[in-house]
């Protein structure tokens, strides 16, 4: 058997769909422990339970929706910045600069 | 004192010279003798010590040792000490004594205490650096490392014109906290804004770092920034203008990380948002804000060089450092995945890692002077990090789709070198007292309470839940090969193309000029061709009667002139 067709851990499709499952539980624990633990925050909203568990899900949604969004007008190709600017010259020619 | 306790940075630039007369073995065992004396060295000298000289009127303090330059100068130390390591193997001789003279001109510039100096060691750190880029021998390093010395450069000229400006207004040359006002103060502020990436200035460092030879990077990663977040720690404390500039910092870069495709370039952008958190620290100026900026600079040292050891340790392995071409390695690069991991969860700050115990030192000092929005700023970026620097880079590289790439771990030299930053991660982390003794300020900090760990844990697994909730839902943007445009385009592209229009019309009239003369010079040719060509003017045959002829006539002037000359007597 070589290493070429050798198993690994997440290979297998059952083996992700569970750490998910766990990252899932763990997630509904830690917003529970919010009702459960005495808070004591400085800033007055981070006393709303869930305050910490929302902000971080909807500012990573929010930061990737974004980033992804100015791709549409930041993205150019690999090799931009490695093309040299092609320009006429007075005889119609490409040039370097 | 000059006799027993050397100045910091001696021991690196000795022996970076004798490193130039040495080959092979005896060069890695020099280069690893370098951090050990000098932090030998470095234990001896008291503190409070100053060495002040008077050269040509002007009375300069070349070594001025405090808590604030000791804890620089440990962690430049510690720095120095992994990334020799790490570069144990690389037999390039260039890179060898440049990246000692480098860390010699890091210590120089936080051991000095007037500006003058700092200018010396400020230039000294530039032109050293700028050899880890092109050590890469590439088109682009060649480039990259052009641009990144003309801004260090520039900074440079910056900080000396600000501080001949300020000496004249103020009389001082002392490298304290300055007055921030007038031109001298701005232009010595620019200056280190430059090193310090400010946003708009800050794309040397994108631009350059992620092009420089895998162990280059771990040395750049290190100094140059921490020197530029010293400087405005001793000078500018407590300037108000320094916290929204930090907090812009903070959150640019990872939009910019989430979508670059060089893992290299992202862990770039990333660390411009951790120094982002040290800006702000700086700016709110009280004494536990300063120790968390202190701190958080020490622990930005271990675990983002530990994230470009490993991110290095992948190129050098592979040869590819791009999210679209990897994926899968944990399968053959399990301890380096490890090591990576434990960087990732370090600068994500999570509890029982470094990150945690100094990030939260800023946010809390920022929560007590009343910086509410800067607060949620922060703790946005902070999410934003565990997104891209906790989680993106691992996932990417290390684990996601399967490229085929089946790479064994690095040499034993890059893994030892991983292993120590991943250690004192973890011990920071764990014992959190080891580094704050260090610090500049002693005060009580207790960095684990029940509701500060819970709420960062939630902060991070519900980014982590948003992960893959967006990965599963197909919106992840995926890793594509690109470019993406950030303030150099300003230079790179739009400012020659603004002035392509001025460089036709010089290329035109110098190509006029020269055509006109060498179309003179062809008339010129021409003619003489004409004159000697057979049957022209000169290359008529002459009779020797004629030659004889004109002798005579030749000697009959001069005759007649000798004689007119001796008449007139």
């Amino acid at each position: 058997m070589t290493s070429e067709h050798k198993k690994y851990f997440l290979d297998n499709p059952n083996n992700v769909a569970l750490i998910i499952r766990l990252l899932v539980v763990v997630c509904i624990v830690l917003f529970g422990l919010d009702f459960v633990l005495e808070r004591h925050e400085k800033y007055s909203l981070a006393n709303i339970p869930g305050f910490y568990a929302l902000y971080g899900f909807i500012g990573c949604v929010l930061l990737v929706i974004i980033a992804k969004w100015l791709r549409t007008f930041l993205m150019r190709p690999e090799d931009y910045y490695d093309k040299k600017i092609q320009r006429k010259n007075a005889r119609g020619e490409n040039v370097d600069s | 004192m000059w006799i027993l306790n050397l100045p910091p940075f001696v021991p690196f630039l000795t022996i970076a010279v004798v490193v130039l007369f040495t080959r092979g073995r005896l060069s890695a065992a020099l280069m690893l003798l370098a951090p050990i004396w000098g932090a030998l060295n470095l234990w001896q000298i008291p503190a409070d010590t100053v060495v002040k000289v008077t050269i040509l009127g002007l009375e300069l303090t070349p070594l001025r040792v405090d808590k604030l330059s000791l804890i620089f100068g440990y962690m430049f130390h510690v720095a120095a000490f992994f990334s020799v390591i790490y570069a144990l193997h690389v037999r390039d001789k260039i890179q060898q004594i440049t990246c000692l003279v480098y860390a010699a001109a890091a210590l120089g510039a936080v051991f000095v205490g007037d500006l003058l100096s700092l200018f010396v060691f400020w230039e000294l750190m530039a032109i050293s650096s700028v050899f880890l880029i092109w050590a890469r021998r590439s088109t682009r390093a060649l480039g990259s490392g052009l641009r990144y010395f003309i801004y260090q450069f520039v900074s440079g000229l910056l900080l000396l014109l600000g501080t001949l400006i300020y000496w004249h207004q103020h009389g001082s040359l002392a490298f304290s906290q300055l007055e921030f006002q007038g031109i001298g103060a701005t232009l010595i502020f620019i200056a280190f804004g430059i090193k310090c990436a400010f946003p708009m200035l800050h794309t040397w460092l994108t631009d350059a770092y992620p092009e420089a030879t895998p162990s280059g990077t771990i040395f750049l990663s290190a100094l140059t920034t921490k020197v530029a977040v010293y400087a405005l720690a001793r000078s500018f404390a407590g300037s108000e203008i320094l916290i929204y500039i930090g907090a812009l910092m903070t959150c640019f870069p990872i939009f910019y990380a989430v979508i670059e495709n060089d893992l290299r370039r992202v862990l770039a952008y990333s660390l411009i948002n951790q120094l982002g958190f040290m800006v702000i620290g700086v700016g709110i100026g009280t004494e536990l804000a300063l120790n968390g900026a202190v701190s958080h600079a020490f622990n930005d040292i271990l675990f983002k060089g530990l994230l470009f050891m490993s991110m290095g340790a992948v190129l050098h392995m592979t040869g590819k450092v791009n999210g679209s071409d990897l994926g899968g390695l944990y399968k053959t690069m399990p301890k380096t995945t490890v090591l990576c991991l434990i960087g990732a969860a370090s600068i994500s700050a999570f509890p029982l890692f470094n990150g945690f115990v100094s990030k939260s030192m800023v946010m809390t000092a920022a929560l007590e002077l009343g910086y509410d929005w800067i607060w949620l700023v922060m703790l946005f970026a902070s999410a934003g990090v565990f997104h891209h620097a906790g989680i993106k880079i691992p996932y990417f590289c290390f684990f996601g789709r399967d490229s085929g790439l089946r790479a064994t771990d690095p040499p034993a030299n890059m893994l030892l070198a991983m292993i120590i930053a991943a250690t004192l991660c973890v011990l920071i982390g764990v014992y959190p007292n080891s580094l704050y003794q260090l610090l500049p300020f002693s005060q009580e900090y207790t960095p684990y309470d029940q509701s500060h760990v819970l709420a960062q844990t939630q902060l991070l697994f519900f980014a982590a839940l948003a992960f893959v909730w967006l990965n599963i839902k197909g919106i992840y943007p995926p890793e594509l090969h690109s470019t993406n445009l950030d303030a150099d385009w300003l230079y790179r592209r739009l400012v020659p193309n603004l002035c392509a229009p001025v460089i036709d019309k010089i290329i035109e009239v110098d190509r006029n000029i020269r055509q006109g003369s060498i179309d003179k010079l062809h008339l010129l040719l021409n003619t003489l061709d004409k004159l000697h060509r057979p049957g022209g003017v000169f290359s008529r045959a002459q009779t020797i009667s004629n030659m004889t002829l004109w002798i005579s006539i030749l000697l009959a002037c001069y005759l007649a002139l000798s004689l007119l000359g001796n008449g007139s007597i």
